[in-house]
């Protein structure tokens, strides 16, 4: 009985080795042999899957449906764009202050928030959202309203290293998304990730244990709020400009959704949904412009075939294999 | 190790002075809008003390629980914890002063594995919980307790299963070993038999009765052979209000007790 588990469980760690190498293989490998269009998809893929998976620590392993979790993107991305067109700053400092400003717009909105469950929680965040919203688009003097600000330095210019065009780029992002990812991966493993997957699970339970739910609560949000800061930096310098429209409803929505199609709570699942919306989207916006209709139609679907993400469904199917071929 | 000679959930160093009680009520009183579901409450327990709350389905026992767990805030009274009033405590600030509590509707992780739910048990009042960047699986000391109640429990053979699969008795084992892994001093343990079959209800009476002598533990039974074998000290609550209160032998010939309360089960 020992045995078995034992073989069990090194298959299965083996075969989690062996793709995570491989999944490393391709992304370093292919993109040479990519036209720069494609590698320009794939560094979007890359700066969302590092968004989705920072809001997968909300929804995933805390249970806070957060529906303005862009607005942590957009705070970094125009932080970026202020300090660099309008202060002349260089990028440390654009770097810095565009995590500093997401960490300060957690910890505030992080208020308003951390005490409220379920569907309030929805609501509330929905609305925070909008405020968010309405400050890019109405705020002009600061944020450019409509036009956004576009001017932003390319990486190149801002650094001083030899990272012209899009495959540097690509490979910058790479490394960010890869770092940003493990360090994800071991805060939901670490002591206080856990605690935050109990709080999900039973509040009340975790309170009579003696955890304040409140205070573990507020800084996963801070830190889910920083990674998104990250992914939103990555965005301004790779786009050039930012606009208020990756802060509306519709950027949180399809955000939320990469998270739920992938698998709310593994990580892996979030950056695989993120990968699929921003390929659908750019690949079917070039031949419609019903691109939320198709979505709406994605999301139905992937509720019938897949209700707990493709990750979850597909970790499942491998489980019950391993099962089916361990039995003698 | 200490721990199979002293009973489950030993203290260390646990040397309370016998002058203050462990817990105090005064005037304890809880509203749900116009039903008052505890009523004026007062009473004292004494460290170490076993006392059996019991009365019929509605008499306030579970919110009486909840008020001194800090589940929920009292309308008026005070609570005093070991001689600290913790009437504005919040639960997990009381869990701290070594209040631990059992759910009568089972309140388990039940996506966690038992293993698991055992461990958050361990580390909720550690620094340790606000760790961000290191693995969970290298606090090995940690690791070991929940081990250690994990198989004080029986439980060894379901460490990996997640709670939600397990069994009814063995989730109700769960249920009180979550509550003794924080250590407490005062556990209140709400209905643990409840539903369980006689052969289940039989090892969690061997549990029971195997608990260190210096945790003060409140009980809620309606078992009266349970409640007599376990307690010194009874009360018996009736809409909200403390009925009688005293010895197992007051209760059991006390004439009120037997009309409201024990008379269909006596005689
Ligand atoms: N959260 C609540 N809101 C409103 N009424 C409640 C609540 N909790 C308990 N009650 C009411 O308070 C009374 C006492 O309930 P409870 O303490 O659960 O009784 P017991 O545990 O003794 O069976 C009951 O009438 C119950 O309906
Ligand atoms: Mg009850």
């Amino acid at each position: 009985m020992e045995e078995g588990k034992k073989i069990k469980h090194t298959t299965g760690t083996r075969n989690k080795l062996a793709g995570l190498v491989l999944v490393i293989a391709i992304l370093v490998g292919f993109p040479p042999l990519l036209s720069s269009y494609w590698v320009g998809l794939l560094t979007e893929m890359l700066i969302f899957a590092t968004l989705a998976m920072s809001l997968d620590i909300l929804v995933g392993y805390t249970g806070m449906p957060s529906l303005s979790h862009a607005g942590f993107f957009g705070v970094a991305a125009y932080t970026v764009a202020i300090l660099s067109t309008r202060h002349q700053a260089g990028f440390w400092l654009c770097l810095l202050g565009g995590i500093a400003m997401g960490v300060f717009a957690g910890a505030v909105l992080g208020l308003f928030v951390s005490h409220v469950k379920s569907v309030y929680f929805l609501m509330i965040t929905l609305a925070l959202g909008m405020v968010l919203w309405g400050l890019s688009y109405r705020w002009i003097p600061m944020t450019g309203g409509d036009n956004g600000i576009s001017g932003i330095p390319s990486l190149e210019a801002h650094t001083g290293l030899p990272l012209a065009g899009p495959l540097p780029f690509y490979y910058v992002t790479l490394f960010v998304f890869a770092l940003c990812g493990s360090l994800m991966a071991l805060f939901v493993s670490s002591p206080f990730g856990h605690t935050l997957k109990g709080i999900r699970e039973s509040e009340s339970r975790m309170s009579s244990l003696g955890v304040n739910t409140w205070l573990h609560r507020y800084l996963c949000y801070i830190v889910a709020g920083a990674f998104a800061s990250v992914a939103g930096i990555l965005w301004a310098y790779y786009n050039g400009f930012v606009s208020p429209s990756y802060l509306d409803l519709t950027a949180s929505v399809e955000l939320f959704f990469m998270v739920t199609l992938g698998g709310a709570g593994t990580l892996v699942g979030p950056a695989l949904g993120a990968g699929i919306i921003v390929f659908l989207k750019n690949f079917i916006s070039a031949y419609t412009d019903r691109w939320l209709l198709i979505l709406g139609t994605v999301y139905i679907l992937a509720i019938f075939f897949a209700p707990r993400g493709l990750w979850n469904r597909f970790l499942r199917k491998a489980r019950n294999r391993e099962r089916i071929t361990s039995r003698p | 190790m200490t721990e199979k000679q002293t009973g489950f959930g030993h203290r260390k160093g646990s040397n309370v002075e016998n002058t203050v009680p462990c817990l105090a009520l005064e005037n304890l009183t809880k509203d749900f809008g116009g039903l008052r579901a505890v009523a004026k409450i007062t009473l004292s327990i004494q460290p170490g003390e076993r006392h059996v709350f019991m009365g019929p389905n509605g008499a306030g026992k579970t919110t009486l629980f909840n008020l001194i767990s800090g589940e929920i805030p009292a309308t008026d009274g005070r609570i005093v914890l070991f001689g600290r009033d913790v009437t504005q405590l919040a639960s997990y600030q009381r869990a701290a002063l070594g209040i631990a509590r059992t759910f009568q509707i089972t309140n388990l992780l039940p996506n966690l594995t038992v293993f698991e739910n055992l461990l958050l048990a361990c580390e909720a009042l550690s620094r340790t919980k606000f760790v961000m960047l290191w693995p969970v699986s290298r606090y090995g000391h940690l690791l070991e307790r929940a081990q250690h109640l994990l198989n004080d429990f029986g439980l060894g053979e379901l460490r990996d299963e997640p709670v939600k699969n397990i069994s009814y008795g063995d989730q109700r084992k769960v249920e009180v070993a979550l509550s003794l892994a924080t250590r407490p001093r005062l556990l209140l343990l709400d209905e643990p038999m409840a539903g369980l079959s006689s052969s289940e209800t039989h090892s969690m009476d061997l549990l029971l009765k195997k608990l260190d002598p210096a945790i003060t533990v409140l009980l809620i039974e309606h078992d009266m052979d349970v409640a007599l074998a376990f307690a010194e000290k009874i009360t018996v609550l009736h809409q909200g209000q403390v009925l009688a209160q005293g010895t197992k032998d007051e209760i059991r010939t006390n004439p009120m007790v037997q009309e409201i309360y024990l008379g269909v089960d006596v005689e």
